[in-house]
């Protein structure tokens, strides 16, 4: 998905780096990897480092960072221009799928995203630089990224025990730890969806494990603030 | 940051959660966190004063003996206590071997996290 405009974009001064947030590793990703041909770094993150360092709660998710190392647009939805998932599922009839993939798919409708803005956005940094509008400023940078209080960052140590659990075998003791972690910030889609994907794969749907599930809590908070616009 | 003690090396503390130990406390990019005496001895941190001073959980998990130190949530109340981009080393799925992020220095860099699921 994103190997076309970092070929376009690469000679211009631009690299692009992606991160698979993947407890299953190398085997769940790498098949992405190699079809796309990618000739940038294609990382692997099975510990959801990249989940905390940059406060990362759902992905597709892009962060921006300048030539000195500094952060210009924390963690938001990114898409490449265009989004190839989604414009697949958008002409998919419905009504030839199961029930339970049916309901998601009319969920999944509904998710809002903008990729040709985002492309624009990057376009414009590439252009421009520094003096690009949707260079934000440290304060900015730091203001805009997710909220982290206590609960938060419990959050995120009991994922990251879940993850040393599981890693071990030791299966309900990791389960118990990722059900804290969404109790604790259930906006966190990436914590809920790993843990989901382990016992639920693709649907993520109802278990006696989790307390919920992809379209119970998606309907909550409704599809269209799925992905939260991209403030420019 | 995963412990199987309180009192972990300076060096591991530090490469694990992002945080140097220097005179003027925990620092972190641009930013520097005082701490008290005691924090630091023998080269050897005291978790549970850093963790206060920083505003990190400890989560322990009795049956394994560890501990999770999660990230600091006292310093600005959001994900970044700085805008400056932190260390991250992860293996690359074409060759195996570990990149650093920071070897990107001199390029503008678009991270994009993702999954297959």
């Amino acid at each position: 998905m994103w190997q076309e405009l970092r070929s376009e974009l690469h000679p211009r001064g631009l690299e692009i780096v992606t991160v698979a947030l993947d407890i299953e590793g190398p085997s769940a990703a790498r098949e992405f990897v190699d079809a796309a041909h990618a000739e940038h770094p294609s990382l692997i993150d099975e510990r959801h480092l990249v989940d905390e360092l940059f406060g990362v709660v759902n992905v597709p998710n892009g962060v921006w960072i300048d030539e000195d190392g500094m952060i210009v647009r924390p963690a938001e939805p990114a898409f490449p221009g265009r989004n190839p998932v989604m414009e697949s599922f958008r002409s998919l009839d419905v009504s030839t799928l199961p029930p339970d993939l049916a309901n998601i798919m009319v969920e999944v409708k509904k998710i809002q995203t903008d990729p040709e803005g985002y492309l624009a956005m990057v376009l414009d940094w590439v252009e421009h630089g520094s003096a690009s509008r949707y260079v934000l400023s440290p304060a900015e940078v730091i203001a805009r990224s997710q909220p982290r209080s206590t609960d938060e960052a419990a959050a995120a140590a009991h994922f990251e025990l879940g993850e040393h659990l599981h890693r071990a075998g030791r299966i309900e003791a990791a389960q118990a730890h990722w059900r804290q972690a969404h109790r604790l910030q259930p906006e966190n889609w990436t914590y809920k969806r790993q843990a989901w994907n382990l016992v639920s794969p693709v649907v993520q749907g109802p278990t006696d494990i989790y307390e919920s599930c992809w379209i119970e809590d998606v309907k909550k908070i409704g599809a269209e603030n799925y992905y939260p616009s991209v403030v420019p | 940051m995963l412990l199987e003690t309180l009192r972990p090396s300076v060096s591991d503390f530090s490469s694990q959660t992002g945080w140097e130990l220097k005179p003027e406390g925990a620092c972190r990019g641009d930013v520097c966190v005082p701490l008290p005496k005691g924090a630091v001895s023998s080269g050897r941190v005291d978790v549970n004063v850093l963790a206060e001073q920083l505003g990190m959980p400890l989560v322990q998990e009795e049956a394994a003996s560890v501990w999770a130190l999660g990230p600091a949530a006292g310093v600005t109340g959001h994900a970044l206590s700085t805008a400056v981009a932190p260390e991250l080393k992860l293996p690359d799925l074409r060759t195996g071997q570990v990149f650093n992020l920071s070897s990107l220095r001199g390029q503008k860099v678009l991270l994009v996290a993702w999954a297959s699921w």
